[in-house]
């Protein structure tokens, strides 16, 4: 019961995001400092973790390719496949979930706990249009930041095959051009935009409604981890059904 | 001008306000005082407009708010200023961001007028110096005359302040006071001040209302505050042994 009601007023702040929108002067900069924050300012770890993941998984596909009848370019193929259609919308998303999302939560939050929240609304101001709309428009810039993701973890398959030693390059590039099926591309993306949608909207519900002191905010911020995380692999789920099945 | 009429307000089985009626009149600093649990923020909050009484009315200058449509509704909002607790400035803004801030959301003004406003206001609250600093590096009294100069930038018809000296040294509690006293003879509004301040009550209290288990339990001035005979008044006022004391000599001072 605790959950649906929960549910139910998560939904109910997605209405009210949309409603009484603040003058486009004010909304244009506060979606530009959003976009620096949630988007560039995650550019880094993102780039990292997809350069290591895509080498993990060359080096741990050319490992389990012991037969010497497959040809070493099944390394890149099966490379390109993990990347685009999982590590880099679904893997990516989760580690964005903890970065920005703790963000989100933690911002919303202590704005909450220091009635910074009350005094917009008492200015007459849809504060729930003020702080959450802006975040929900600057990561709809996320799917450029997945494409780079795929780009740089195909990268670092490549490094790790050639440089490893698993692949010469040449298999590895043909491999990547094996039965491509560039819808495999749109569905991660497709992926890419609701899971952004999820990463803005639930750790900013997380934030706004909640109550208490500091301590609060950091369970606020562990709790919608935890949240972003449930929905971004249930969502993965039903989309995959959806769009591949 | 504000007229409170019989406004009660609950929260699940937890009966807070119980009918609370009085008038807060344009001019005039208005305590609410009373224990902590008697109701003082959700009245506040009921007469800001973030709560909805369950029952009566509230009226400001005539205007019954429950009456008003959502516009007319968000143009009062735009007549209240508000000085939380905690000041509530916005930690990404600089001093003068924060005051410029209701300017930029509700006013069509060029960026020079609404810069010599705030530059107006600063100086009015006495902040010269500190445009460019951000809540976290200015002292907690300069805080709040910040907030005090956003709450009265948009010159409003009514300001709010819940508990304005919490946290400061006697001295800097004064100097609040006093400027929020000034500024409403100053700008002829209408202000109500929630308070545990004794300081306060007696300093600048033109009328006080004293609020115990969500009902009003006293009305009058600070002058009338050493004269009342209600038991509950005068243990929550002259709770400490100063003021016991003050109280004392005042009356035998009288006789």
């Amino acid at each position: 019961m605790k959950y649906l009601e929960a549910i139910g007023k998560y939904f109910i702040m997605i209405w009210e995001v949309f409603k009484k929108p603040t003058k486009w002067r004010i909304m244009k900069t506060l979606i530009l400092k959003e976009v620096d924050e949630l988007v560039f300012g995650a550019m880094g770890i993102i780039i990292f973790i997809s350069f290591f993941i895509g080498g993990v998984v060359t080096i741990q596909t050319a490992l389990n390719l012991t037969n010497p009848l497959l040809p070493k370019s099944l390394i890149g193929f099966a490379a390109r496949q993990s990347v685009i259609l999982e590590f880099a919308p679904t893997f990516t998303s989760i580690i964005m979930a903890g970065k920005v999302g703790s963000y989100i939560t933690s911002s919303i939050g202590t704005m909450r706990v220091t009635e910074q929240i009350d005094a917009l609304e008492v200015m007459g101001i849809n504060s729930l249009n003020y702080l959450v709309f802006p975040k929900i428009v600057a990561i709809m810039l996320y799917p450029f930041a997945v494409a780079i993701s795929m780009f740089v973890g195909i990268l670092g398959g490549w490094v790790a095959a050639v440089f490893g030693g698993f692949a010469p390059s040449g298999d590895f590039i043909q491999g990547l051009q094996m039965d491509f099926n560039s819808y495999h591309v749109t569905y991660a993306l497709i992926k890419s935009v609701v899971f952004a949608f999820v990463i803005a909207t639930v750790p900013s519900f997380h934030g706004f409604y909640m109550t208490g002191g500091a301590l609060e905010v950091g369970k606020a911020s562990t709790t919608s981890f935890v949240w972003t995380s449930v929905v971004i692999i249930i969502v993965n789920y039903i989309l995959t059904q959806l769009l591949l099945g | 001008m504000i007229e409170v009429d019989n406004i009660h307000k609950s929260f699940g089985e937890n009966h807070v306000l119980k009918g609370i009626s009085t008038i807060f009149e344009k001019g005039k600093t208005n305590l609410v005082i009373g224990q902590s649990g008697s109701g003082k923020t959700v009245f506040l909050k009921c007469l800001l407009g973030l709560f909805e009484p369950d029952e009566g009315n509230i009226c400001y200058n005539g205007q019954i708010y429950s009456e008003l449509s959502t516009k007319q509704k968000r143009n009062l909002r735009q007549e209240m200023g508000m000085v939380f607790q905690g000041s509530a400035l916005f930690d990404s803004m600089t001093v003068e961001g924060n005051v410029m801030f209701p300017l930029d959301m509700f006013t069509k003004q060029s960026q020079s007028e609404k810069q010599d406003r705030v530059d107006f206001v600063l100086k009015r609250v006495n902040l010269v110096d500190a445009h460019k600093q951000f809540p976290a590096e200015i002292s907690g009294g300069m805080q709040k005359r910040v907030a005090i100069a956003r709450a009265i930038v948009m010159n409003p018809k009514y300001l709010f302040c819940d508990e304005p000296n919490s946290g400061l040294d006697p001295k800097t509690a004064i100097l609040i006071d006093n400027l929020i006293h000034e500024i409403t003879q100053e700008y002829d509004i209408t202000t109500i001040i929630n308070t545990h301040d004794m300081n306060s009550v007696m300093e600048i209290g033109e009328k006080i209302i004293f609020l115990k288990n969500g009902l009003k339990e006293w009305e009058g001035t600070n002058k009338e505050i050493f004269k009342t005979d209600n038991q509950a008044v005068t243990d929550f006022v002259y709770s400490s042994e100063l003021f016991k004391k003050v109280r004392q000599m005042y009356i035998e001072e009288r006789n």
